[in-house]
């Protein structure tokens, strides 16, 4: 079984890699979050205290990568963490919205964000089902860019794992070939199941257009409970529709006008 | 420290972190483990994917609680009765490993007539000078049956308890002594103990500690189910047990839970002292303490039994066991210290050793700063103004010193307090009113520097210096180096009696570089030991010797570098379970202690799945996972001939060689200061009377130094109506100066909260997300309102009492800046480590924020006034 420490060769193969993040075994305790930010030389982006359970990063944006969501719940009293991330998805609204080319999918089929290329247009942030990606604001380093999780494109190349999945101390977020990682969370899943505890599911939503997210995770409950929508859609899909309703509406509009003549 | 020591022998975690994997049941209390120590609780959720019962007691549901399999809240300063309460539960049905505590506890031991126990006299133990407030250590001996040729008793009576051993002179009655292997003699230890914890029911935990009484029993039943041949059991804690003006009694409770359970010395048992830091073991090892020296041997203390190095050992040394040795190693120290300066005539330096004379530990010499009778400071790695218990009265000080020396990556509080501090803002300090000179020096960061940590599971592990450090930072190693030649030049040329141990001093590392750092490597030799002019590493402490030929800097440590080039604590290789081959644990390579004790009596495993050392009869030595904690070669069958000393006087059955009787101790006859078991003493702020003993509140030897500006509430006191506990979180380190100067770091946890519960809030008005001021006898600080579900209200004795949770991570400096909870606690000292009680007192909460600058020590003085 692929560990987190091993060294591997996934991009001259063209294999495609994925993350299974798991929270039952999550202690919250960001060293995902931090891991990320020193690597990738991420900015801090706010000193400010949320009163939030002890989540004062918020959200993912341009400047987190990874966030760890914290869900306090009483009767009887418990703490879920889940380190959010970019769901890498197989067909992404991010790519698909982005004019310059700037978004692109790399030979492990993650999806990665050019910082020198992106002209800060912001249609990829509409473009995300799952509020990931997101411009930078002033006064932060590259403002006006839009960032996001790389994948850690550049530590992949040369065999190693991602920051984050390499600092989690206890294996929550696993990294390795996606299909091998499904496998892996079946099998979690079962484990769980067998040991009462029946809300445990997979979150990996293959059948909305988005068709399956490469870092997929295992949840406690509906997604809703753990910010993640249902049913997440890649807005192009509306695309056709929209193309066809626009030429209609020409189509009859130049119709009417026609008829508006020929009755004058 | 002393809690382990003299229950088994030897002051440290008797197990690793990763043993916990094989673990039935897994106890953590006081402690945040997994917030605390991340990457080592990744065992114990191993250790639950197993099967393993993880159990959280804690007055806070967190992040630990949130992967535990059950979680009871507990009243904070209650912990020896909840511990009581499991061992009752032990006891009353019958629970213990019987054939373990038969031959590897002195359980069988039997006390003599006089001997009382607490239960007796209304909380006090007998020996109990009123006058001195101490115990007489002496009273609490074995009974033994009369013969001609026993040494008398010496006079132990000065200073007991501390960090070193105890023993020593006192060996002879403490080897040989009556014993009942029935257990039944009415005065065995075992029945002296089913009497004492005999009023530790499970009602009574649920009255006094909090904790519903099926939920205690469905503790008591998991954990001490985890027992006998197939099984164990593994308790780890950490300062939330240390920090009580009963902390070593607390960890005491958890030793004789453990032996009576069977699980000291064997697979997935033991008790992990979960440490501080990343090097915090190291210097208890190589002691920045002032009441040891390295290797806990004892600092000399003023007076007879220090006159001579003679006088000394004879106090100290064992006649039977390992601490028999204690020659060799005080005799090799001082030749590592003194070279051929020492020699067999002057008692091989012994005389240049200074001796205390008192309490010299941090608080009682911070009181002495306060009282304007220290000229000088040198404050290394460490910021008592932010960490320190009443860190008014710690920053205050800091201003009647002649001269101060900060060495830190930062500028902390402790070096700004002149003109950036709560007191100068508020016109108790005038910046130009103080004469404190200031020297803030800039220190190298580990990465910029060679060395050793020793962890939490008494591993060495060496790392190499990557980049040399910036500008004019410096490693202590250097700081230290440099400083002492310099000091020795001024001394070579005043060589009076004064400077007689400097100029006698080796003080020859060689030096590397531009900036001349001390190759670090030979420091570490020197720890090692080494023998002949030419310095030959000495393979181990069995080398060491009594005669002057052997130097040694830590005995404990030797082994660490047997022969040259190979440093062990910088292997990488890891060839086994339980690591071997990667870094070094002390002693030996030792990885589990006391492991004799995973073999029965005759020396087979005692079952296939937990073993762990054991003796094969083929070879006629111990073999096995680990290293053995024992002579490898010495038959379990061997029986010492009388009047045989040292190891060979210990049976091939005892596996705690450290003491003179070769078991683990349940009853302790010496070796502390506040009595030979644990007993339920309130914490010194307490929301109750003691239900135990109405005459004895507290700890009748803990020391509250009790002064104007280190006041104590009463106990209960209606204007500090809740019970407040202090904590880590991982996103910070400690003071702060690590972490609130990090962007990374600083903006996970920016700003100082304190949590609450919703009935809490509701019953002072407080909103989560809004502030809240929080006071107590000693200061007033603000912080941000955390309200939530996981500060649990308890029902104490039919009353409701709520709990409030502080982390103390903020000072005034750094990214992110808030109150320093530490304005809150008293300086105390537990009796035998003096350290502080830093969870279990009591307070108030208001909401809204504190004023600011004098017009808050005018609301808290004003409040301290109200009628009571």
């Amino acid at each position: 079984m692929t560990s987190n420490q091993a060294h591997h060769n996934y991009v001259a193969e063209g294999r495609t890699v994925g993350f299974f993040t798991d929270p039952t075994v999550c202690i919250g305790c960001k060293a995902c979050e931090v891991a990320c930010k020193e690597w990738n030389e991420v900015p801090e982006d706010g000193l400010i205290w949320t009163g939030h359970s002890y989540d004062n990063s918020g959200s993912l944006g341009g400047a987190t990568w990874r966030h760890v969501k914290f869900r306090e719940t009483e009767n009887p009293v418990g703490w879920t963490f889940l380190s959010d991330v970019c769901k890498h998805c197989e067909h992404a609204g991010c790519l698909e919205a982005c004019p310059t080319g700037a978004i692109f999918r790399t030979e492990v089929s993650s999806v990665y964000v050019q910082d020198d290329v992106c002209n800060g247009c912001g249609y990829c942030i509409v473009g995300c089902p799952f509020g990931v990606i997101d411009r930078r604001p002033q006064p932060l380093p590259g403002a006006g860019g839009a960032f996001k999780c790389t994948f850690c494109y550049d530590r992949q190349i040369d065999g190693l794992t991602p920051a984050c999945a390499k600092a989690c101390p206890t294996e929550s977020i696993q990294f390795g070939p996606l299909d091998e990682l499904h496998a892996r969370a079946d099998k979690r899943v079962a484990e769980l199941h067998a040991r009462g505890v029946a809300d445990a599911r997979i979150y990996n939503p293959v059948d909305t257009s988005v068709g399956g997210i490469h870092a997929f995770f295992l949840l406690l409950g509906p997604p809703e409970e753990f910010g993640l929508p249902p049913r997440p859609e890649v807005p192009t899909v509306y695309l056709r529709g929209a193309w066809l309703s626009a030429a209609m509406t020409s189509v009859l509009a130049l119709a009417g006008a026609c008829l508006a003549f020929a009755l004058l | 420290m002393p809690g382990l020591g003299t229950s088994f022998g030897r002051g440290g975690a008797t197990t690793a972190p990763s043993d916990l994997v094989n673990s039935e049941a897994i106890l953590i209390m006081g402690s945040n483990m997994a917030e605390n120590h991340p990457v080592g609780f990744q065992w114990v959720i191993e250790a639950r994917e197993r099967g393993a019962h993880v159990i959280h007691v804690d007055p806070r549901f967190s992040r630990t609680s949130a992967m535990a399999t059950i979680w009871a809240p507990l009243r904070a300063g209650s912990d020896v009765l909840f511990l009581g309460g499991l061992i009752n539960y032990v006891l009353d049905r019958g629970k213990e490993f019987r054939e373990y505590v038969v031959h590897y506890t002195n359980a069988s031991a039997i006390l003599p007539v006089d001997v009382q126990d607490s239960e007796e006299l209304g909380g006090l133990f007998s020996g109990w000078d009123a006058k001195s407030a101490k115990y007489d250590p002496n009273t609490w001996s074995f009974q033994r049956s009369p013969a001609a040729d026993r040494k008398p008793p010496s006079d132990a009576t000065q200073n007991p308890g501390g960090h070193t051993k105890e023993s020593g002179a006192r060996a002879a009655d403490l080897a040989d002594y009556d014993r009942d292997p029935t257990l039944e003699h009415p005065r065995c230890v075992y029945q002296v103990l089913k009497r004492h914890f005999a009023r530790y029911t499970p009602d009574m935990v649920e009255q006094y500690c909090g904790v519903p009484k099926e939920r205690f029993l469905e503790i008591a039943e998991a954990y001490c189910s985890a027992s006998g041949s197939e099984k164990t059991g593994a308790i780890c804690y950490a300062v939330g047990w240390t920090q009580h003006s009963t902390g070593v009694q607390i960890i005491r409770s958890a030793a004789i839970l453990q032996l009576l359970l069977g699980n000291i010395g064997r697979p997935g048992g033991g008790i992990l002292a979960l440490r501080g830091h990343a090097s915090i073991q190291g210097s208890t090892d190589i002691p920045t303490l002032f009441d040891i020296l390295p290797g806990y041997l004892a600092m000399p203390k003023f007076g007879p039994d220090s006159s001579t190095l003679a006088a000394y050992i004879n106090r100290y040394r064992d006649r039977t066991g390992w601490w028999s040795n204690f020659d060799k190693y005080i005799v090799s120290l001082l030749k590592a210290y003194y070279g051929d300066a020492a020699t067999r005539e002057n008692d091989w330096g012994f005389g240049w050793l200074p001796r205390v004379t008192g309490d010299h530990s941090h608080q009682a010499y911070w009181l002495d700063m306060m009282d304007g009778k220290v000229e000088g400071l040198f404050v290394m790695g460490q910021n008592p103004a932010v960490a320190a218990p009443n860190a008014r009265l710690e920053r205050k000080a800091l201003a009647m010193l002649k001269w101060l020396v900060v060495r830190d990556m930062v500028e902390v509080e402790t070096a700004s307090f002149w003109y950036d501090s709560p007191e100068v803002e508020r016109g108790e300090l005038r910046t130009e009113e103080i004469g404190t000179e200031v020297f803030l020096l800039p220190a190298a960061g580990h990465a910029e520097k060679d060395g050793c940590f020793t962890n939490t599971q008494r591993l060495l592990q060496w790392h190499e210096k990557a980049v040399d450090p910036p500008g004019d930072a410096r490693s202590e190693t250097w700081f230290m180096y440099h400083l002492g030649t310099r000091l020795k030049e001024k001394a070579e040329r005043d060589p009076g009696p004064r400077n007689a141990g400097l100029n006698a001093l080796t003080w020859d590392y060689s030096v590397t570089g531009v900036q001349r750092e001390p190759r670090v490597e030979e420091i570490l030799q020197e720890i090692n030991g080494y023998t002949g002019p030419d310095r030959t590493p000495v393979g181990g402490f069995g080398e060491l010797k009594a005669d002057g030929s052997t130097a040694c800097g830590c005995w404990i440590y030797s082994g660490v570098f047997p022969r040259l080039g190979e440093n062990r604590a910088g292997e990488r290789h890891s060839r086994s379970a339980y690591g071997h081959g990667w870094g070094f644990a002390w002693p030996a390579d030792r990885r589990v202690l006391y492991n004799r004790a995973s073999a029965r009596p005759d020396g087979s495993p005692w079952s296939e799945r937990k073993k762990l050392v054991w003796w094969d009869a083929l070879s006629r030595e111990w073999t096995g996972l680990d290293t053995p904690d024992f002579t490898k070669t010495k038959p379990p069958d061997y029986q010492p001939p009388h009047d045989a000393e040292g190891d060979a006087g210990l049976a091939g059955d005892k596996p705690f060689i450290m003491h003179p009787d070769g078991v683990g101790w349940i009853w302790v006859p010496d070796g502390l200061a506040d009595g030979p078991l644990p007993t339920h003493y309130e914490p010194l702020e307490s929301p109750i009377a003691n239900p135990l003993y109405p005459a004895q509140q507290i700890n009748p030897a803990a020391l509250k130094m009790e002064r104007p500006d280190n006041q104590y509430a009463r106990s209960p006191d209606p204007r500090f109506p809740y019970v407040m506990t202090t904590y880590r979180l991982t996103e910070h380190h400690t003071a702060g100066g690590m972490s609130r100067t990090l962007p990374h770091l600083a903006e996970l946890q920016p700003e100082f909260f304190c949590e609450i519960s919703p009935e809490l809030a509701a019953e002072r008005d407080i909103e989560s997300g809004g502030w809240l001021t929080i006071m107590t006898m000693r200061g007033i600080v603000e912080a941000r309102a955390l309200v939530t579900p996981r500060m649990r209200p308890l029902r104490i004795d039919g009353k409701t009492v709520h709990q409030v949770g502080v982390p103390y991570h903020w000072g005034s400096r750094g990214l992110v800046t808030g109150d320093s909870a530490n304005d809150l606690l008293a300086i105390s000292e537990e009796p035998n480590v003096r350290i502080m009680e830093a969870k279990g007192l009591l307070c108030d909460v208001l909401p809204g924020r504190r004023p600011r600058g004098a017009a808050a020590l005018d609301l808290w003085r004003t409040h301290m006034s109200h009628s009571s």
